[in-house]
């Protein structure tokens, strides 16, 4: 059976070889700098469960250090010209594009044979088993394109540092903001956010619950980069007892509704690092640095009218059902 | 109260511009410092209070290490892109007479959220799909409607919107499926708080802001080939003065 712990390891030895990769790479501008960091982040890969939560946390302050302190450069390995791309690109044809399509369907298809099927079942562990097939279908997919295109044998490593550079610290960010989500939420750092925000808005009107509701969850989305972790605290403070409690609306459109609110507050946060930072990084945009980088600025409007229609749809439906 | 200082120093940082992760660790630790002062701790209680903060945060962080898993597609999206993969899907766009940029944003829109409502969201994402597919198939729509190379300034607004239509169609796709990550939390939650529902009662809820996403969204990348054509023609003045034609 094929387990999460497995798949770690393989993660970790590919970010192993990127710190080699890179050490060995005299042209990199950031080249002991950045080794050491892909290098930790293997350790962590490799060996987090055996370090202790004190150890793991003086991995977590190496690594903050190296990617927050200064900058991860970008290194420029060997690769083909924009040429010699056209050239394959024409003489491959479309056949290009199968091996990029076998990583989800071997996710999806493995997903669903666990759940259906007995070979399923023994072949991937039931916890994280979308993972685990996404890990499956990577190998089976670069092992394809590597028996077609016989590229040199550490190619496709050089490619993946290529593009882990282009991504860079942020690669650590949703890590980082789930940690401190847990540190939150062993503080209660919620139950007081409810406190405060029932004693500043009098809660008089199912119309003022709901606008409460949502701006809080998308505004609380905004800080925490995630509405996973904005729900359990605003629900808990406003929601339950406001909107459902007091003003009677339908729990189960109320928390959907919400949560989509704060999907809203994800597409205006650059906290979101996964969705707003990380393709911002991989398509090279020149104002990826920026607060509200290219990405977020296209998906600013269409946030904004959104949520006013959330808003809208909770009043108009929480109360009818 | 004093808990809530945690907060102020991820909005404080923001508003500095520090580095993130910086400014993570320092909200922890402030975080859970404040939350152990009571009367009487000494120095050496909230020192010891900020270690086992940091041990905590360890522990959250080695729990969370799934993130990375992703990462193990970028060999070989790498590999299959130093073969010509960017280039063969412009080429590929570049067959479909009527192509633009929008109206390709606008099917990969309606795509990702319908697979995304079937629970298939591992069939999008921007190391996947947007980088490698998306981005240059929308740049090669709006190449071949410009009729040669594009400003740099529309090359990277169309990237831009190429990451965000994914983001949305996600978003408001995703929560229509009833055995989704926010699906369960909701479920979990409302059950620790006594108030029974199914899955399904959620989802389809989530259908009307579904409907409404792909609306405002959909208008808004059919006004965006209108703009980025402006912005071209806008352009192309400039560049022909430049060279002197």
């Amino acid at each position: 059976m094929i387990t999460l712990d497995q798949v770690y390891i393989l993660v970790g030895l590919m970010f192993l070889a990127f710190a080699i990769l890179t050490l060995r790479d005299a042209a990199h501008p950031t080249r002991i700098h950045s080794a050491l960091f892909w290098g930790l982040l293997a350790g962590s890969m490799l060996f987090g469960s055996y370090l202790g939560g004190l150890g793991n946390g003086l991995l977590v302050v190496a690594l903050v250090a190296l990617g927050g302190l200064s900058k991860l450069g970008v290194g420029k390995p060997q690769t083909t010209t924009t040429e010699e791309r056209r050239e394959g690109a024409a003489r491959r044809g479309d056949w290009l594009f199968l091996p990029a399509l076998i990583v989800p369907v071997v996710a999806v298809g493995g997903t669903l044979a666990a759940k259906h099927t007995e070979w399923g079942a023994a072949l991937f562990s039931s916890t994280q088993t979308t993972l685990i097939a996404l890990a499956l279908g990577c190998l089976i997919a670069l092992g394809a394109a590597v028996a077609w295109l016989r590229p040199p044998a550490t190619a496709p490593l050089h490619e993946g540092r290529r593009l882990i550079d282009s991504i860079g610290w942020a690669v650590l960010l949703p890590q980082m903001l789930a940690a401190l989500g847990a540190i939150f939420l062993a503080s209660n750092v919620g139950g007081v956010v409810g406190e405060v925000v029932t004693q500043a808005v009098p809660m008089s009107s199912p119309l003022i619950a709901v606008l409460a509701y949502c701006i809080g969850m998308a505004l609380f989305t905004v800080i925490m980069g995630n509405a996973f972790a904005a729900f359990p605290v605003m629900t808990a403070a406003i929601g339950l007892p406001f909107v459902v409690g007091q003003f009677g609306g339908d729990p189960a459109i109320v928390c959907a509704i919400g949560m989509l609110a704060g999907f809203c507050g994800t597409l205006l946060t650059p906290m979101a690092a996964n969705f707003n930072v990380v393709p911002a990084n991989l398509l090279e945009l020149p104002d990826r640095n920026a607060a509200f980088n290219g990405v977020i600025r296209a998906q600013a409007p269409t946030a904004l009218i959104l949520l006013l229609v959330n808003i809208a749809l909770m009043y108009a439906l929480a109360f009818r059902f | 109260m004093l808990v809530l200082l945690g907060i102020l120093v991820v909005v404080a940082g923001f508003v500095a511009r520090i580095n993130p992760l910086l400014v993570i660790l320092a909200a922890a630790i402030v975080t859970g410092v404040c939350a152990a002062i009571a009367p009487g701790i000494g120095f050496i209680g909230l020192f010891q209070a900020g270690v086992a903060t940091l041990a905590a945060f360890g522990d959250a962080f080695n729990d969370n290490r799934y993130f990375h898993v992703v990462w193990l597609i970028l060999p070989i999206i790498g590999l299959l892109e130093r073969a010509g993969l960017q280039e063969r899907a412009r080429m590929s766009i570049a067959k479909v007479k009527a192509a633009s940029a929008g109206r390709l944003l606008l099917a990969y829109l309606i795509l990702r959220q319908i697979t995304s409502a079937l629970g298939l969201t591992s069939l999008g994402g921007h190391p996947q799909m947007v980088r490698p597919l998306v981005a240059p198939m929308a740049e090669g729509a709006a190449e071949i409607e410009a009729g040669g190379n594009l400003p740099d300034p529309v090359r990277h607004r169309i990237r831009g919107m190429a990451a965000a239509t994914d983001n949305i169609g996600l978003f408001f796709g995703e929560d229509i499926f009833i055995a989704i990550g926010s699906i369960i939390l909701m479920v979990g939650f409302l059950e620790q708080a006594g108030i029974i529902v199914e899955p399904l009662q959620l989802s389809v809820w989530a259908i009307p802001t579904a409907l409404a996403a792909f609306l405002i969204h959909g208008a808004r990348l059919l006004m965006f080939d209108r703009s980025i054509r402006k912005a071209i023609s806008d352009a192309r003045p400039a560049i022909e003065q430049e060279t002197g034609q």
